[in-house]
């Protein structure tokens, strides 16, 4: 059973930059990906906004995986800001996970 | 079993904290290109490589490297790896890369200068102060280490009185022009890509060069930095056909190279899909990142000819 931590979107947040409530869930930026990833960013963002950290961090190959080439951003209809999303992210693996 | 995510960013992150660079180079191997140039130190306008082209043939030993590494029992040995590398450099004896490939690299930048110099642009070079921007380090998500890096950046340029700054490569445009002013209160430096700066000039080709090109666009360049047009003018005026691949200008198809330094095999593959689409294409490829270019050249080996654009806009512009 998925644990709910209520807190977690306000540890990943560091900005208003962070604004993975935007994303309406349409798929396109799975569907233009370079590398592939299905899970990037429609899932991933939904876990962080439910909270679902233990999900988030099961998937830190996808997280670090991301090319950054906004491939996804310009084609997004919510102008989801993915790729600064997915560097919260990884600030916070850095921070949280491996201690850096 | 793949690289051990945590422990590899770590050993980038220490290199950039104890040593100024995600990989270590000497200051006079970065700054052995401008040997015999001439160009004054410092200056109000000054070239700035970043490291980016000096650092690629070390890029390219250590990924050499690593993909021997990744999904073999050595994957479980990073985290000690990063424990010795605090004290002795192993990336120094994991990238050795061969004298003729930093030529290679060397002689890009040689090529920008000679450039900038051919269109009357007055400029300095910071010679071994120059520091590498922490591009990497930012994109992994290392922001606090990057901070306190672009600071000591910064404040070198300061020291040297510099106010104009032209880069050379998508990647350090992009954290100089738009990250650092976010980071740094008071951030004052005009920063341009040599690109645009020869686009704005009046250069004429002293030769035609009669090519048919295929440009592969930087996603830094396209999608952060909406530098799409002074690549396309500057090779057609130097009178080289220019095809656009499949994907292409703000929508064009990645190289893998930022997947590199944590997933080779992963970033191999991405660049293979986009050789493809260079060579259905037709012409000869076109570069203006050396990320790209090292990757690109990797998984596309002798079957597709790669060049940066400086190259081209060398034999077309220059003296």
């Amino acid at each position: 059973m998925a644990r709910v931590n209520p807190g977690f979107l306000e540890e990943v947040r560091r900005s208003d930059e962070f604004n993975a409530s935007s994303c309406m869930n349409c798929g396109v930026c799975s569907a233009v990906c370079h590398m592939g990833i299905e899970l990037l960013p429609r899932k991933l963002f939904r876990y962080v906004l439910l909270g679902l950290k233990d999900k988030v961090l099961e998937n830190k190959e996808t997280v670090f995986s991301c090319l950054l080439c906004k491939q996804c951003e310009v084609n997004c209809p919510a102008q989801v800001h993915i790729a600064e999303n997915v560097r919260s992210l990884r600030y916070y693996m850095n921070k949280k996970v491996f201690k850096h | 079993m793949p690289l051990p995510i945590g422990d590899t960013i770590g050993i980038l992150a220490d290199n950039l904290r104890l040593r100024k660079s995600v990989l270590p180079i000497s200051a006079k191997g970065a700054s052995r290109w401008a040997k015999g140039l001439g160009l004054p130190r410092g200056g109000e306008t000054v070239l700035y490589t970043g490291l980016m082209y000096q650092l690629i043939p070390y890029i390219t030993a250590m990924s050499a490297s690593q993909e021997k590494v990744e999904d073999s029992f050595l994957a479980g040995m990073v985290g000690l790896g990063r424990q010795v590398n605090r004290l002795v450099s192993i990336s120094a004896f994991m990238a050795r890369p061969p004298a003729a490939v930093k030529e290679q690299y060397d002689k890009v930048l040689r090529d920008i200068a000679g450039l900038l110099r051919t269109a009357g642009v007055e400029f300095g070079y910071l010679y071994g102060d120059e520091l590498y921007s922490g591009a990497l380090i930012y994109d992994l998500g290392g922001d606090d280490l990057f901070a306190d890096h672009a600071r000591l950046v910064y404040d070198t340029f300061r020291k040297h009185g510099v106010k104009n700054v032209i880069t050379v490569d998508p990647h350090t445009t992009n954290m100089l022009r738009s990250v650092y002013p976010s980071l740094i209160k008071g951030y004052d430096l005009k920063v341009r890509s040599y690109l645009e700066v020869l686009a704005q000039a009046d250069l004429r080709p002293v030769r035609e060069l009669g090519t048919e090109v295929v440009l592969h666009d930087s996603c830094v360049y396209a999608r952060y930095e909406n530098v799409l047009d002074p690549q396309r003018t500057l090779l057609a005026r130097a009178g080289c056909a220019v095809r656009e691949p499949g994907e292409s200008g703000v929508f064009t198809h990645c190289c893998g190279g930022p997947a590199e330094s944590l997933f080779p095999r992963k970033a191999r593959q991405v660049a293979g899909e986009r050789v493809e689409q260079l060579q259905e294409a037709g012409g000869r490829g076109v570069t203006m990142c050396p990320i790209c270019l090292v990757n690109l050249r990797k998984a596309s080996g002798p079957d597709l000819d790669l060049q940066d654009i400086s190259g081209y806009l060398s034999r077309a512009y220059g003296a």
